[in-house]
């Protein structure tokens, strides 16, 4: 039952995903409010852009984790939402600073309903890795006695 | 080329029916997952309109059911109910309020006494009631704090110093003309003021910005935001979240507002007696509607209330449109039944609708029942088959059992009816392939539907029609309507009515026909049923676009007929102000998206208008539960109640609404300009306001930098500027200022008191100041000869300007500043790319790329400096229009952001030169004057609401969209379009009508707070064929030009043609479903609604906006894309699909009286070489542009009479008038012309053009239905949607 660097990816992933998945329902909440009024566009928009990049650093730094721990399978489960991530980032609009939502064009039902569902449905893939990481750790540890 | 393009594409599309075609534009036509599946946790979707909603829950029909649906469900996000316990039942309400007093806030502005333009006390009255909402989140309360993007660069917030008077030796007075030369640039130094870097001034010396001190050479910083001393600004950014939660969703919760007492009308406290409204009804053009204004009410008060500038709390302004509670205050107390010396109109006979608590039958006009209902026709009984029984049409049935009794010419009723519905085409037979599972059953067996366009729009029953009472100035006739009626009614169940849904809509039509003025023979309403069979039949043959060869009809394209019953249809708001893409909505989602047409709103909501009816009274009756303006098409209620066509919910109606304005006699409430008009005009008291109504501030920031003194823009501009300078809006309050830039920024002090402006030159344009911010701005009329001075010399003090840089940004920064505490309209002239400070430039475009034929890069802003300043001036309302003169690469693209989320507009004259462009010059000329002259509207919001079960989906336009509903528009203008798409998220069933409401509040530019109203009433359906035959052509084409320029923004332009294209290829494609097999081979069929829209769609692709594979500028791409998205209606369809007159040989046959002026109508040709006489002379209509071809063998007679010109070859190249002959051919060519350009918007400045000419390619390429090289002529284009229709 020694404590490896797999595990310690596997344990920091963990903790990890359950921030992220405080991100997802962070942006669902905010979106909810954008959609019954509750908020000004402008500064919904303002409050969660910034935290758009740090959710994919921290998606991205457990996962060059898991490659120096060579952990492909892991990986490989997490590339779709890396690269999904890239393409989102790469088309964002034009804004000078970082971030993804643009107070003008937040408010059309469709990309509304858009990020609704993208914070949905993150919410899900984190929720699950949350777990296949608990159980992985778990695994990891438990197999290496 | 393009024909092998778009298969490809449109198979897929084709294949799969029920996906969504890959390149469809998302909403209206996509699947039904544009809306997230789940169910949303939170509160339910603003808007008034309860999701929780369930049909069972209407209350049947009478005011002694409980509590009204909406009351019932009420929001859960929005406990409070609506204006505490008064508001949560109405029944309760004994009309007086029993919730807190009104707060006597610092009194209201109405108040002070009017005029007053700088009384520094204005600001002490403390904020209105409604300001107490301010959310800490509101991002317009402060700006520098709130709002992100003023922070970076900018001053620091506080800034209350001064220069030190040291400064004083830097200022200069220039005079007059002497000086003028020596003034620029060349003179240096000491002849301008130059006022480099912030002052070094401490932050104690400068007084509050008040009226007065700032003499010549006290350069104080305007302190902008917070920290303004008195007591302006703390007690009206409170931080009360909640509340104005409440306000921004929908406005009810609020329970803060109460009126001011002192506009209470002193006798609504009594029961007793009788209140005399204040009420003024003008029905005039709204430019002379302020005749009874009555300043005392709402006086315009200080002007620039300067003292403490503080940033205007624009966003709660939703919060008063949306949000005004229904003061209780204005309760006249319970509707006292037996009550009240009010003379109870004749009309009024309450037992003529049945009571309700009787349970009485007639209370249930049977929505899905018997089909009775169809014709729209009030009387006319041509209704469908009353049971399915009826082998043919109906008639004689429906016509004995309601067409006689109730009418007072019951003779006439079967007769005629008989005949038209045998009548019906072959074709129109077996209407839809699929009729929808939901939705009542319409009328059961083949024969009903066989007659479906007699059916008129409805295969509900529409109750109206055998409560034909006649009109109610008949007298005694109301003793015997009430019994057939009655009758009727009873007789209803017996055959098999079903339970109704809907309880109301039997009143609703009765009372309707109630207000109809004077008695409306029958025989009128049976001739107008006629017509309408004819028309109707008429609209749904359909057409086989292959064979119809001439497809431009000689006469404009109307809009679709309403298929409304007749009484709603004459009420119906005008179809050029507020129309809908199909004037049939469909019942469910899945049938609008089996219809693949779009749904969505053509607004133009300020439209100049020359009738208007305007009405200022104390009290404005809207729904308590959504906030719905009373309407047209309400359903009133026994004269106390009326029930909301939005939300049903079921309102008092206020005693005084019984007051007839015209009559000045109480008396039933149908007569009220209110219900009698679509669109209204509120004067809004006092707590639609925010702040007291702004003065009209206008601010010209000019470029006069080389390029814009070399293209000759700058003396013109001025010169308008001059000439209109008293005919701008405003009123004794009006501010103007100017700031000039090239690469530095020169404002100018025209305060009162100076012999000359004076210039004041900052040339740190990174860090942005406004030396003296009081004497900027200065009222227009005390300031005049100095403003005059001013406009005269700009030109000629920097003709010798030889400054290339232009810093726009930073210019924009500092109107932005100058304008903040009023807000206002900022004026930008530009010539060439910006490119120094923030928001410089560069070139984008390359011009090898602007014939590909792929795709077009650098369609969207290069940066989000301008997009940004633009929501900052938005949030401090202010507008931003903005001229574009320039030869060069311009970037649009990026330029209009500034305008486009601060609701102004933006021009573009691409190659202006005052000498070698004439044409540019007369169309910016007339711009221009237009431009300053036309009507304008401040700090504006609109809303739309819809009936329940339809939402807004996406808004095009130039605005900021605040809410789901929401737009936030600095600046309203009579030129600027709006559409929005609009969703079905349930199903429509519960009424035969919905109604959507696009209310628009502002400020006038003689300081009126006022309300414009437009109410639009549609029929739903649930059949396929009424859908398509409802289609209004134009309004889709021009809402499809929208989504497509979206499209091409966030996909590419492919895309966007393709999809443009999918729109006809999929709605023919399922017209085609609805026909029976044996007829489509070979053909390709349309309903005659849609005739027009493979054409349309073809020109389109052909626009310059749309347009692959011919060499297009990207400015003049972007900005036809620009004004897709904000043009009004007939201006898009002017662009896509310009009007060919012939006119060589007009003839007076067929002219219209205008004025006493006979305007000759020539016939419409379509836009094909076809049609072009080579001996002929054409007059094309562009919209932007009028053209005036001569062919080259016209008649010697043509070229003298009209042209005065000996024969074609000595036409002058670039003629650009026609010259004024006496002569009958010449004087009919022009009133006909000056005819199409009266009242138009936009210039449209005539050219001449020969045959062979070099321009005749300016015409010829709008000949959109002939081939070029790259795209497809008509014929083809028709069999290219033919093979993907297969």
């Amino acid at each position: 039952m020694a404590f490896t660097f797999v595990a310690f990816c596997y344990l920091l992933a963990m903790l990890l995903a359950a921030v992220l998945i405080f991100f997802a329902i962070f942006h669902i909440i905010a979106f909810d409010e954008l959609k019954t009024d509750y908020k000004n566009p402008i500064d919904q928009c303002n409050s969660l852009n910034p935290l758009v990049l740090p959710e994919y650093i921290v998606h991205i730094f457990y996962n060059v984790l898991f490659l120096a721990a060579l952990q492909f399978g892991t990986l490989v489960f997490n590339i779709p939402l890396i690269a999904y991530h890239i393409y989102r980032y790469a088309n964002r609009p034009v804004m000078s600073s970082p971030g993804l939502y643009d107070p003008t064009t937040i408010m059309n039902a469709d990309v509304l309903s858009r990020c609704m569902r993208e914070g949905w449905i993150k919410l899900a893939f984190y929720l699950i890795s949350f777990f296949y990481y608990l159980y992985s750790m778990i695994y990891v540890l438990v197999s290496s006695t | 080329m393009a024909s092998s393009q778009p298969p490809h594409a449109h198979g897929q599309a084709m294949k799969m029916p029920g996906a969504a075609p890959p390149q469809n534009f998302a909403s209206g036509m996509g699947p039904p997952s544009s809306r997230p599946p789940m169910q949303q946790p939170g509160p339910p979707p603003p808007g008034g309109y309860n999701p929780n909603y369930q049909p069972g829950m209407n209350p049947p029909m009478g005011y002694n059911q409980g509590p009204p649906p909406t009351a019932n469900g009420a929001h859960p996000g929005k406990p409070s109910g609506y204006g505490g316990p008064t508001g949560n039942n109405p029944r309760t309400q004994d009309g007086y309020p029993t919730g807190p007093p009104p707060p006597q806030m610092g009194g209201a502005y109405g108040q002070r006494p009017p005029g007053s333009s700088t009384m520094p006390n204005s600001n002490q009255a403390g904020p209105h009631p409604m300001s107490r909402g301010a959310p800490p989140s509101d991002f317009s309360t402060h700006p520098a704090l709130n709002s992100p993007y003023s922070k970076p660069g900018g001053p620091p917030p506080m800034h209350g110093m001064g220069n030190p008077p040291s400064s004083l030796p830097l200022q200069n007075q220039y005079s007059g003309s002497q000086q003028v030369n020596s003034f620029p640039r060349q003179s240096g130094p000491p002849t301008r003021t130059n006022v480099a870097g912030p002052p070094q001034g401490s932050a104690s010396g400068m007084p509050l910005p008040g009226p007065s001190p700032s003499g010549p050479g006290t350069y104080g910083r305007q302190p902008l935001q917070g920290a303004t001393p008195g007591s302006m600004d703390s007690p009206s950014t409170p931080d009360m979240p909640g509340i104005d939660r409440n306000l921004n969703s929908s406005g009810e919760g609020l329970q803060v507002p109460k009126y001011p007492s002192m506009i209470r009308s002193p006798s609504t406290g009594s029961l007793g007696s009788l209140p005399m409204p204040k009420f003024n009804l003008q029905s005039s053009s709204p430019t002379a509607d302020l005749a009874n204004y009555s300043p005392g009410d709402s006086g315009p008060p200080s002007a620039r209330s300067s003292a403490a500038p503080s940033p205007v709390p624009s966003q709660r302004y939703d919060a008063l449109e949306g949000g005004t509670p229904y003061s209780p205050n204005y309760h006249q107390g319970p509707p006292t039944p037996g009550g009240s010396q009010l003379p109870v109109s004749p009309l009024a006979n309450p037992q003529r609708v049945g009571t309700p608590s009787g349970g009485h039958p007639l209370a249930g006009p049977p929505m899905g029942g018997p089909p009775m209902g169809g014709p729209p026709m009030g009387g006319t009984p041509m209704g469908g088959t009353p049971r399915s029984g009826t082998p043919t049409s109906g008639p004689p049935t429906s016509g004995a059992q309601m067409g006689a009794p109730p009418m007072g010419a019951p003779p006439m009723g079967a007769p005629p009816m008989g005949a038209p519905p045998t009548s019906a085409p072959p074709m129109s037979g077996p209407p839809m392939g699929g009729q929808p599972a939901t939705g009542p059953p319409v009328s059961s067996g083949i024969s009903g539907r066989r007659q479906y366009p007699q059916q008129g729009y409805m295969s509900q029953p529409q109750p109206g029609q055998y409560q034909q009472p006649p009109a109610p100035a008949v007298q005694g006739g109301m003793a015997k309507m009430g019994q057939p009626q009655q009758g009727m009614g009873k007789s209803m169940p017996q055959m098999g009515g079903m339970p109704q849904p809907n309880g109301g809509q039997a009143r609703m039509a009765v009372n309707n026909v109630m207000q109809q003025p004077g008695g409306q023979p029958s025989m009128n309403s049976l001739n107008a049923s006629m017509n309408n069979l004819r028309v109707q039949q008429a609209e749904t043959r359909p057409i086989n676009l292959l064979q119809e060869r001439h497809i431009v009809e000689p006469m404009p394209v109307e809009p679709p007929k309403s298929r409304l019953n007749p009484e709603y249809s004459k009420l119906q708001v005008d179809p050029d102000i507020f129309r809908c893409t199909l004037n049939a909505l469909p019942q469910t989602q899945t049938l609008l998206q089996k219809s693949r047409l779009p749904l969505g709103l053509i607004i133009h909501p300020f439209r100049d208008l020359s009738h208007l009816p305007v009405i200022q009274s104390s009290v404005i009756v809207r729904c308590r539960s959504c906030r719905t303006y009373i309407n047209p098409f309400v359903t009133i209620i026994e004269q106390r109640r009326w029930k909301c066509n939005l939300c049903y919910r079921i309102n008092e109606l206020p005693e005084e609404f019984t007051y007839d304005p015209v009559t000045k006699s109480y008396g039933s409430p149908e007569r009220r300009p209110e219900v009698k008009s679509a669109t209204i005009e509120f004067i809004a008291p006092s707590e639609y306001m925010l702040r007291p109504p702004q003065p009209a501030v206008y601010l010209f920031v000019i470029d006069v930098s080389f390029s814009a003194v070399e293209s000759g823009y700058l003396s013109i501009a001025c010169q308008h500027l001059l000439d209109c300078l008293d005919r701008m809006p405003g009123d004794a309050r009006t501010l103007i200022g100017f700031i000039t830039f090239d690469s530095t920024l020169h404002f100018y002090n025209l305060q009162e008191g100076m012999t000359r402006p004076q210039m004041l030159v900052v040339s740190d344009i990174d860090d942005i100041f406004l030396p003296c911010p009081n004497d900027l701005l200065v009222n227009v009329h005390e300031n005049k000869e100095l403003i005059q001075e001013l406009l005269n010399q700009i030109p000629s003090m920097f003709s010798g300007n030889k400054n290339t840089q232009t810093a726009l940004g930073p210019a924009l920064q500092a109107a932005l500043k100058l304008m903040s505490p009023t807000g206002g309209r900022v004026t930008v002239f530009q010539s060439g790319l910006p490119s120094l400070g923030q928001g410089a430039l560069k070139s984008r475009e390359d011009p090898n790329q602007r014939a590909s034929s792929k795709s077009v890069a650098n369609l969207g802003p290069a940066v989000d400096f301008y997009k940004k300043l633009s929501l900052d001036f938005s949030a401090q309302q202010i507008a931003c229009d903005i001229f574009l003169f320039s030869s060069q690469y311009t970037d649009v693209a990026t330029l209009a952001g500034v305008a486009k989320y601060s609701g102004g507009s933006v021009y573009y004259y691409p190659g202006f030169h005052s000498t070698q462009n004439l044409v540019e010059v007369e169309r910016f000329s007339n711009d221009l004057r237009r431009y300053l002259t036309r009507k304008i509207g401040f700090e504006a919001v609109m809303r739309v609401r819809c009936t329940k079960g339809l939402s807004i989906h996406t808004f095009h336009g130039n605005f900021f969209v605040r809410s789901t509903d929401l737009l936030s528009l600095p600046n309203i203008n009579p030129d600027a379009g709006f559409a929005m798409q609009v969703s079905i998220e349930e199903s429509l069933h519960d009424s035969p009508v919905a109604s959507l409401q696009a209310a628009l509040l502002y400020t006038s530019s003689k300081g009126e707070r006022r309300i414009r109203v437009h109410t639009m009433c549609l029929p739903v359906t649930n059949q396929l064929t009424e859908i398509m035959a409802g289609a209004d052509q134009q309004g889709i084409v021009a809402l499809l030009t929208r989504m497509a320029v979206d499209k091409s923004l966030t996909s590419t332009m492919s895309d966007a043609r393709d999809a443009l294209v999918n729109v006809s290829v999929d709605s023919l494609s399922c017209y085609k479903g609805t026909l029976p097999s044996g007829q489509t081979v070979g053909t390709l069929m349309c309903p005659k609604s849609l005739r027009m829209l493979p054409l349309y769609t073809l020109a389109a692709l052909k626009n310059n906006a749309f347009r692959l594979g011919t060499s297009t500028r990207l400015d003049e791409r972007v900005y036809s894309m620009e004004m897709f998205k904000c043009q009004p209606l007939q201006y898009i369809i002017l662009k896509l699909h310009p009007n060919l007159y012939p006119v060589h040989n007009m003839s007076d046959e067929g002219a219209i009286l205008v004025n006493d002026q006979s305007i000759p109508q020539p016939p419409l040709i379509g836009l094909s070489s076809e049609y072009i006489n080579r001996n002929g002379a054409y007059l094309m209509d562009c919209g932007d542009a009028m053209y005036l071809f001569v062919n080259r063998e016209v008649s010697i007679a043509f070229c003298l009479e009209i042209l005065d010109t000996p024969n074609f070859r000595s036409i002058p190249e670039g003629m650009t008038e026609l010259p004024e002959l006496a002569n009958p051919a010449s004087e009919r060519l022009r009133t006909f012309i000056m005819w199409l350009l009266d009242k138009r918007a936009f210039a449209a400045p005539l050219q001449i053009i020969r045959e062979d000419s070099k321009k005749r390619v300016l015409f010829l390429r709008n000949l959109v239905q002939d081939r070029t090289e790259s795209s497809m002529s008509y014929f083809e284009f028709l069999q290219h949607l033919q093979k993907e229709i297969k």
